[in-house]
């Protein structure tokens, strides 16, 4: 495919696009899938086709489009002047409604406005496309420029400057640790080897993130994009996307894009007419936490068990099958298209002084709007609990918000008005993470909340270090003590003991975080430890009547 | 030089093609085990002693690295599941909006804990680390269909119709 081919491909895209009046968007990723929006479509379609509207009408299903609490999600939007009506908890037998009021008023029972912070306080650089073109068409996603930043490379570009751009950028790995990625890459394309490999972390697992997911299934070309860049930046000629069978909706849609990538001439050989090949295969994960550490993903990339091993060698130098391996996170990933478009200055605009670019968050637990948000970095917790995500429901007490997953921690009322970016929330005793951020309200205990992620992080431990292996046990045998008011003030001495032990002698990340969200509940909740352990009493009314199996 | 012998597939069943397909995929390669333990449980529903064997000596591999493979990630089953499968998720969102309750009522129910099958061999319920529907919390996967914002009562329901389909 030649830049002119490009070209063509949008221009009659967007040309067919312009023959229709009105256009459809409904919401097909997971979330509204599973509250039956692919009826919805179908209902759509089927009215549209008994109408005769079908030159008149569009109806598209596309990817998520953020507030997925209140799904299934529908946007109708004039073609030639766009302005978006949102329609929220829209059943299959509300699709006539719908389309009888295109040129009137909007359906009021359904309509959701967008004019509130939820929507207006985001800033979409990742989820540009979500919600806009249909994942299963590449067409589409040419046509909202998609594959023009790997034109510009290809052609504009050597691989050193797009190493600069991305360094210029400021862009930091989204999957939590926050590297930054030009210095990575850099490293990457420095190294010797017969072959070098570039592999895309797609291995969500931080309980109650779900960013990952989304983009693969809203976006999917965007991160093939994004790795054929970055192959070309590294010297690589082979990819893997190491994406969780968990996913089945995400793993059809990047085949799909795979093959329809490989049949425009974007991957394989002698792509763009230029001497770069690169080609992309999927491989399962099977449901092991610590494959999102790079040495385990590259072990389980190789058919093996997924356990770490000790760095370095990184696999900067040494990853898969012993050759220079490139591993960045979907979300990082899905950055560079944008940034080699643009620039990275352009992108190095949004953002903190170390934090640059936006961040999107998985915004789940006690609070009125749950969903997925796109936000500059260096937005304050209460702006994302209060205004985006619409305050606590029921009236009740806001108490925590927990970040980072089972390596984050929970950060209380004090700390709301602290920016979010990579060194406020250390400074913390969380981490960005992946980006899960969790509102928990007065009805949550934070002892049984840090219970809950040792019980993770016991059952996650590959068992190959001893501090993690048998650390998470012994902490999650205090923690459970303490929630069946069994504890000791000993038990509480020895529980500190053991994060620090934990913190300084784990082999890998998992372990080595693991005591994170014992540690910041400790800090900020010590009076609900001291009640269990002196009253006998949880606080928030939870502990004590735990049922049998919950644990498991 | 030893000469490889590629083995007979256990029996005449035709789902052994599909196994065999994936392993030339990944040229009979080691490397290919995860993928082929995949293919093995998405065509069999589980892993057994028969098909590990299997797929051990075609890869080449020690039993015993399959068999570490198969046991270390949770995804790989060694049991046939139920008729019908539960999945209750158990990610922070889902947690702490009640699963933990829909457990209980599970347990109540039909007397199953996790990773557990009715006597009928009817019912089988899982938990998972997290399903990724955290804005429907709490979530509950019924024979691959996801439903959101689940309760004890809606679980009830749920079961109900795969007991009453099947009485």
């Amino acid at each position: 495919m030649t830049p002119d081919e490009l070209r063509q491909i949008a221009e009659t895209e967007l040309e067919s696009q312009k023959r229709f009046h009105h256009r459809v968007n409904v919401c097909v990723a997971a979330g509204c899938l599973s509250c039956q929006s692919q009826g919805v479509k179908d209902a759509f379609d089927k009215d549209i086709a008994q109408r005769g509207w079908g030159e008149h009408c569009q109806v598209k299903g596309v990817g998520c489009m953020g507030l997925c609490s209140e799904g299934p999600l529908v946007s109708t939007s004039p073609v030639l002047a766009p302005s978006e009506r949102l329609y929220k908890s829209v059943a299959a037998a509300d699709a006539g409604e719908i389309l009888d009021s295109l040129e009137g008023p909007p359906v009021s029972r359904l309509h959701c406005p967008t004019d509130v912070p939820f929507f207006q306080r985001q800033k979409k650089i990742v989820l540009e496309n979500s919600g806009v073109i249909d994942p299963d068409r590449i067409e589409d996603y040419i046509a909202n420029e998609g594959y023009q930043g790997l034109i510009q490379a290809l052609t504009e570009m050597s691989p050193r400057e797009v190493v600069e751009q991305v360094m210029k950028s400021g862009l930091r790995g989204r999957g939590g640790a926050g590297y930054p990625t030009g210095l990575k890459w850099s490293t990457v394309s420095k190294s010797f080897g017969t072959r070098k490999f570039v592999i895309c972390n797609a291995d969500e697992g931080d309980p109650g993130a779900f960013m990952d997911r989304s983009v693969l299934e809203s976006d999917p070309h965007r991160v093939l994009e994004g790795m054929l860049i970055a192959a070309y930046a590294v010297g690589a000629s082979d990819g893997y996307i190491y994406v969780r069978a968990e996913y089945p909706l995400a793993i059809k849609r990047l085949r799909n894009a795979i093959r329809q990538a490989e049949r425009a001439g974007l991957l394989g050989s002698d792509i763009c007419g230029t001497r770069f090949s690169f080609k992309i295969d999927l491989r399962l994960g099977a449901g092991a936490f610590v494959c999102g550490e790079e040495t385990a993903l590259i072990a389980s990339v190789e058919g093996k068990r997924g356990t770490p091993r000790p760095r370095p060698p990184y696999p900067a130098m040494e990853g898969l099958l012993g050759q220079p391996t490139l591993i960045n996170n979907v979300e990082t990933l899905a950055n560079i298209p944008p940034i080699i478009r643009k620039g990275g200055d352009w992108y190095a605009q949004t953002g903190t002084e170390k934090s640059k670019g936006t961040k999107v968050f998985a915004l789940a637990g006690r609070v009125q709007n749950t969903g997925l948000v796109e936000v500059p970095m260096g937005i304050t917790l209460r702006e994302m609990v209060f205004e985006i995500g619409g305050g606590i429901p029921d009236g009740r007490k806001f108490k925590a918000v927990q970040t980072g997953g089972p390596s984050g921690g929970c950060l209380p009322t004090e700390t709301l008005d602290m920016p979010v970016d990579y060194e406020s929330l250390a400074r913390l005793g969380s981490i960005m993470g992946s980006g899960g951020m969790i509102v928990m309200d007065e009805d949550s205990c934070m002892v049984d909340v840090a219970k809950y992620f040792m019980d993770f992080c016991m059952t996650e431990s590959c068992g190959k270090c001893t501090p993690c292996r048998v650390g998470t046990y012994q902490m999650h045998r205090i923690l459970s003590a303490i929630t069946d008011m069994t504890a000791t003030p000993q038990d509480l001495a020895m529980l500190e003991e053991f994060c620090d032990l934990l913190r300084h002698t784990s082999l890998c990340g998992l372990g080595q975080s693991a005591p994170n969200p014992v540690v910041s509940t400790l800090k900020s909740f010590a009076a609900e430890y001291k009640a269990h352990i002196e009253d006998h009493k949880c606080p928030a009314g939870v502990c004590g009547k735990q049922p049998e199996g919950a644990s498991e | 030089m030893l000469t490889f012998a590629k083995p007979v597939p256990p029996n005449e069943d035709k789902r052994w093609r599909l196994v065999d397909a994936t392993m030339r995929r990944h040229g009979q390669q080691s490397r290919g085990l995860i993928e082929v333990l995949h293919t093995v449980q998405e065509a069999f529903g589980y892993l057994d002693d028969q098909s590990l064997r299997y797929v051990a000596t075609s890869l080449r591999v020690p039993l015993s690295r399959a068999y570490g493979v198969a046991t270390f990630y949770h995804f790989f089953t060694l049991k046939p599941a139920g008729k019908h499968t539960c999945v209750i998720c158990m990610g922070t969102a889902c947690y702490i909006k009640g699963a933990p309750q829909l457990l209980e009522a599970m347990h109540r129910d039909l007397g199953l804990v996790p990773g557990e099958t009715t006597a009928d061999g009817n019912v089988s319920l899982l938990t998972a680390r997290c399903v990724g529907s955290c804005g429907l919390a709490p979530a509950v996967v019924c024979d691959q269909e996801v439903a959101g914002k689940v309760t004890p009562q809606i679980l009830r329901e749920h079961l109900s119709k795969w007991t009453r389909h099947d009485a």
